[in-house]
């Protein structure tokens, strides 16, 4: 039996929120979510976009860490930064190219996404990709990926010039290997956020739909 | 009388809508559970299997069930936060009393069922009968469904008992019992998935069914193509094939005009129609003039979509018709809903895997709980209570005389209509909060007012409650155990999670022990729900929901029984209407001819814009439940008012202005939401909240003629900027029903 992964699907999302509620329910941060839900533009569209941790292979948030608080498991999961050792200096904030790590000034700490650990390291699936009810986030077999799904999953970005692997698919049109990141088509998810992934918005414009009544 | 004992902050301050944020034990409680629980969510039709874990008698958190086979352990926001409605600080726990001017304190059980039965008696002898009311919910178990029916024509003898399924699932069973001979959805849901076109009219299924939507998605990754009809683009409209902003009401353009079009371009299966049904060439003398020239003025969008749509669905080897309240909240809402079903007989493509019809039911139960005899027309088993026949079976069940059943009472608005006009004189209130859930709340509120006597069991002092003589403090799902039907017809199992606190009891006990005090002892002399659902079992026995053959441990050991299940040893029954067998005694389906008429009001000059009210996902009905769970009211605090950009430069309104939403009967003041995604002639506000913030200040209250449902979809109103509001209740939270 191969691995179970995580692929996410953003154009299956339908913003529930279900994955940040639950999230917060995950017994080893209780009350703290580690998911951001981005709502792209709501003028403009309904779209949304889940943003977890993304497991890179060589995690830029480990690399920049003064403290070397972020540790990275032998399965390639990032963890949350080390209680004794994170200075909270938020250099970790700044460097993911995702915009995932989360400074909580309360506990002066950076906490995000481990996968679920106390989970999946006894083969359950994460909390988020379990109860998300369009399965947007989902947790399987790359084989079970390529038997029900159209997209292909990749795990490869470009960032500028970087080039950036990690643990988690996402799922995109046959045709594309890679994701670039930045270079015209792609948005900027909202102003202080890193860049992402999510296409433009198309046309969900209601009021042009209806412009050739008669 | 049925009065405010005090003012509204007083109320709120002492019984809420207050949040609760942190479970039992805190946040960090790392301790092991006593017990996980399988049961199910009780927050929408869907009836998600979840577990839910226990510590010291309280509910301290869930797990997923994973191999529950409807949601394979998904869950949508109020799933994974239902656990925090236990072990709330607003949590009725004694029996309460009204005390003019000051508010409720607390009575002892004895006397509050005493004076209840009292008020009774005094009101039914005066009156008579019907001046009595009761009504319920589709939240409610089978088991407590049933129960009601019974206590309310057998102890009370009133006509008058109808619930608040009502403002939910009528116009779909109505339309599909005409058409199909059932009130139940033709199949599971395992056959969307496997469908190659899917209709999805009027359902915000995001929000309104998430789970639903992983169903969608997976016939689509299969190839299938989905067409979306509603005025707001949803979340799942953003991604379909087909996306049609249908103005609201003008459904039956589409409907009628997507035949119009298969007819003539010959995709429909004229062998099935002649083989199987009835009444076609009706319908085709009906959809003749539905040209989609015709067609796109009624519906509001250009023709090209509803060709579109016609050759989508047309020749499609299989195909899926999903339906609810956004089609069927109309005073034609079953005709909607039966032109709508038309296109799939006329196809033939019914009664097979792949291929078929749902209605998506709302209600927790909203299913079960109109089949067990609470709905003011119906007897248990859905058996109709004029039909001489099934009246015996139910005198021989209850073992009373057929000639003491009541006959057809009034349904929900009309019972509060007749409590307005001095007819009805008290009322009897389990599971249902139509000081926000129902349309012209100013009117609503003058007939609570009217009541002699008002009692209510609820678990949690409702914004109808607070009206009450008399509130019992009843029972949260988790604290009982039965039976729901969820909206694919599958009889699942709650189970008692925890106790209920403090002297709360369990709904059916309140009810069996005022029934005692009302006269005939021994047909209440239930001693567990599992009885009742012996009794309910035979009840419904030989009626169309036949739930004979379904016991709690065969739900168990199934995960769930789809009814009709006739006998012990009958496995239930996923799909109807295999093999063009329809449920009319001719064993066909029934075509109903359909024409459009306009809504019970239209925009005019004076109230140009389109009002539509729904739901969000983090919130279920009138929020009695969500607007006190902290994480929920978090996501969804207060209501808005969305509306396009267009519409918005009109009215010289930015993002986040106030506005003040006005009909001819009301007004609401809330913020405006500024989205290109609902049709410019329309807006929109969600439902959840009440008093100044209640969209049912505006809704209209009229009826379609057969089901008795309320237009919510449609009335005329006007929108203009308002100053920042400064009403009585603008201070309080935005879950009691302030403004952020
Ligand atoms: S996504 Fe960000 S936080 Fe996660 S491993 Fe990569 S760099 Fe670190
Ligand atoms: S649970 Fe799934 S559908 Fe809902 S917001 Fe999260 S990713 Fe999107
Ligand atoms: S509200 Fe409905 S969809 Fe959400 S978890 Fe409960 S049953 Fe499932």
């Amino acid at each position: 039996m191969s691995e179970l992964a995580f692929f996410i699907d953003y154009s299956r999302c339908i913003g529930c929120r279900a994955c940040v509620q639950a999230c917060e329910e995950c017994d080893t941060h209780r009350g703290q979510s580690m998911i951001h839900l981005e709502t792209i533009e709501r003028r403009d569209t309904v779209q949304t976009a889940p943003q977890m941790c993304m497991h890179c292979e060589d995690p830029v948030c480990a690399r920049v860490c003064p403290a070397d608080a972020i540790k990275q498991t032998p399965d390639g999961v990032t963890q949350s930064s080390l209680k004794p050792r994170c200075i909270g200096c938020a250099n970790c904030v700044m460097a993911c190219p995702f915009g995932v790590p989360k400074y909580e000034a309360s506990i002066d700490q950076m906490m995000k996404c481990d996968y679920c650990f106390d989970r999946t390291s006894i083969g359950k699936k994460p909390m988020c990709a379990t109860v998300c009810p369009s399965q947007a986030l989902t947790f399987t077999t790359r084989e079970e990926i390529e038997r029900t799904r159209r997209g292909r999953p990749i795990n490869e970005w470009r960032f500028g010039n970087e080039v950036v692997r990690t643990k988690v698919f996402v799922l995109v049109p046959p045709a594309t290997t890679q994701v670039d990141v930045g270079l015209g088509d792609l948005v900027q998810i909202r102003a202080g956020k890193k860049a992402s992934h999510v296409r433009p918005v198309a046309k969900d414009d209601v009021a042009a739909l209806l412009e050739d009544l008669p | 009388m049925a009065k405010l004992p005090t003012s509204v902050p007083l109320l709120v301050d002492r019984f809420g809508p207050h949040t609760h944020t942190i479970p039992p034990g805190g946040w960090t409680s790392a301790e092991e559970p006593d017990r996980t629980v399988k049961t199910h969510c009780c927050f929408c039709g869907q009836q998600c299997g979840i577990q839910l874990k226990v510590k010291d008698n309280k509910v301290v958190g869930f797990e997923p069930w994973q191999d529950f086979p409807f949601n394979l352990g998904k869950l949508c926001p109020k799933g994974v936060k239902r656990y925090l409605q236990g072990d709330h600080p607003d949590r009725l726990l004694t029996p309460l009393e009204r005390v003019q001017g000051e508010g409720f304190r607390r009575i002892d059980w004895n006397k509050a069922l005493d004076r209840t039965a009292e008020a009774i008696r005094r009101i039914q002898q005066e009156h008579g009968h019907d001046a009595f009311a009761v009504l319920t919910g589709a939240s409610l178990t089978n088991e407590k469904a049933y129960l009601m029916g019974k206590f309310a024509r057998v102890a009370l003898r009133t006509a008058n008992i109808d619930y608040n399924g009502r403002l939910c699932m009528v116009s779909a069973a109505a339309a599909s019992k005409k058409i199909l001979g059932y009130d139940r959805a033709a199949n599971p849901w395992s056959d969307i998935r496997k469908s190659k076109c899917i209709l999805v009219a009027g359902a915000n299924v995001a929000e309104c069914a998430p789970i639903t939507t992983e169903y969608l998605w997976s016939a689509r990754e299969a190839g299938a193509k989905i067409i979306v009809l509603d005025p707001r683009m949803t979340p799942i409209a953003r991604t379909v094939d087909l996306y049609i902003p249908v103005r609201s009401g003008g459904d039956i353009g589409i409907f009628n005009g997507m035949l119009h079009v298969m007819i003539e371009r010959g995709w429909i299966d004229r062998d099935f129609i002649a083989k199987h049904t009835t009444g076609f060439e009706e319908v085709e003398r009906a959809v003749r003039k539905y040209t989609p020239e015709y067609a796109s003025k009624i519906a509001g969008v250009p023709a090209s979509m509803i060709v579109r749509a016609a050759e989508m669905w047309g020749p499609a080897e299989s195909s899926f018709l999903l339906h609810s309240r956004g089609i069927e909240h109309h005073t034609k809402g079953v005709e909607n809903c039966m032109a709508a079903i038309n296109l799939v007989v006329a196809t033939g493509r019914i009664g097979r895997e792949g291929s078929g019809y749902a209605m998506i039911t709302g209600q927790g139960n909203g299913q079960g709980a109109r089949e067990q005899g609470q709905k003011c027309d119906q007897l248990p088993g859905h058996r109709d209570i004029e039909n001489p026949e099934h009246r015996e079976h139910m005198a021989n069940v209850w073992g009373v005389l057929e000639s003491s059943i009541p006959h057809k009472g009034l349904s929900a608005l009309e019972i509060f209509e007749a409590a307005h006009a001095r007819k009805i004189r008290g009322m009897i209130l389990l599971s249902f909060n139509p000081m926000v859930s129902l349309p012209d709340q100013r009117f609503i509120r003058e007939a609570i007012e009217r009541l002699e006597f008002f009692a209510v069991i609820d678990f949690f002092l409702s914004e109808t409650a607070r009206f009450a003589d008399i509130v019992f403090p009843g029972s949260l799902m988790e604290e009982d155990e039965g039976t729901t039907t969820s909206a694919e017809g599958r009889v699942v199992h709650h189970r008692q999670v925890v106790d209920p606190p403090g002297e709360a009891r369990q709904d059916w006990k309140i009810i069996c022990d005022l029934a005692t005090r009302l006269g005939p002892k021994d047909k209440f002399a239930f001693a567990s729900p599992k009885e009742i659902f012996d009794e309910l079992r035979q009840a419904s026995r030989g009626g169309a929901s036949d739930y004979y053959g379904i016991t709690w441990e065969k739900i168990d050991e199934q995960k769930g029984v789809f009814w009709p299940c006739p006998e012990l040893d009958h496995p239930g029954t996923p799909r109807l209407y295999e093999g063009g067998r329809f449920a009319h005694p001719d064993g066909k389906a029934h075509f109903q001819a359909v024409e459009w008429r306009p809504a019970a009001e239209e925009p005019d000059e004076e109230y140009p814009i389109t009002l539509t009210s729904g739901r969000v996902v983090a919130h279920y009905l009138s929020g009695n439940q969500t607007r006190r769970i902290g994480a929920l009211v978090k996501q969804t605090p207060q209501p808005y008012c969305e509306m396009h950009p267009r519409l918005a430069e009109k009215l010289s309104v930015a993002e986040g202005d106030f506005v003040r939403v006005e009909s001819r009967r009301g007004s609401t003041t809330l913020r405006a939401l500024i989205v290109k995604t609902i049709r410019p002639d329309h807006v929109f506000v969600p439902y959840h909240w009440p008093l100044e913030r209640s969209v049912n200040n505006c809704t209209i209250r009229a009826i379609d003629p057969v089901s008795k449902i309320p237009e919510f979809k449609i009335c005329a109103v006007r929108v203009a900027k308002a100053a920042p509001p400064s009403d009585d209740h603008v201070k309080l939270a935005p879950e009691a029903g302030g403004l952020r």
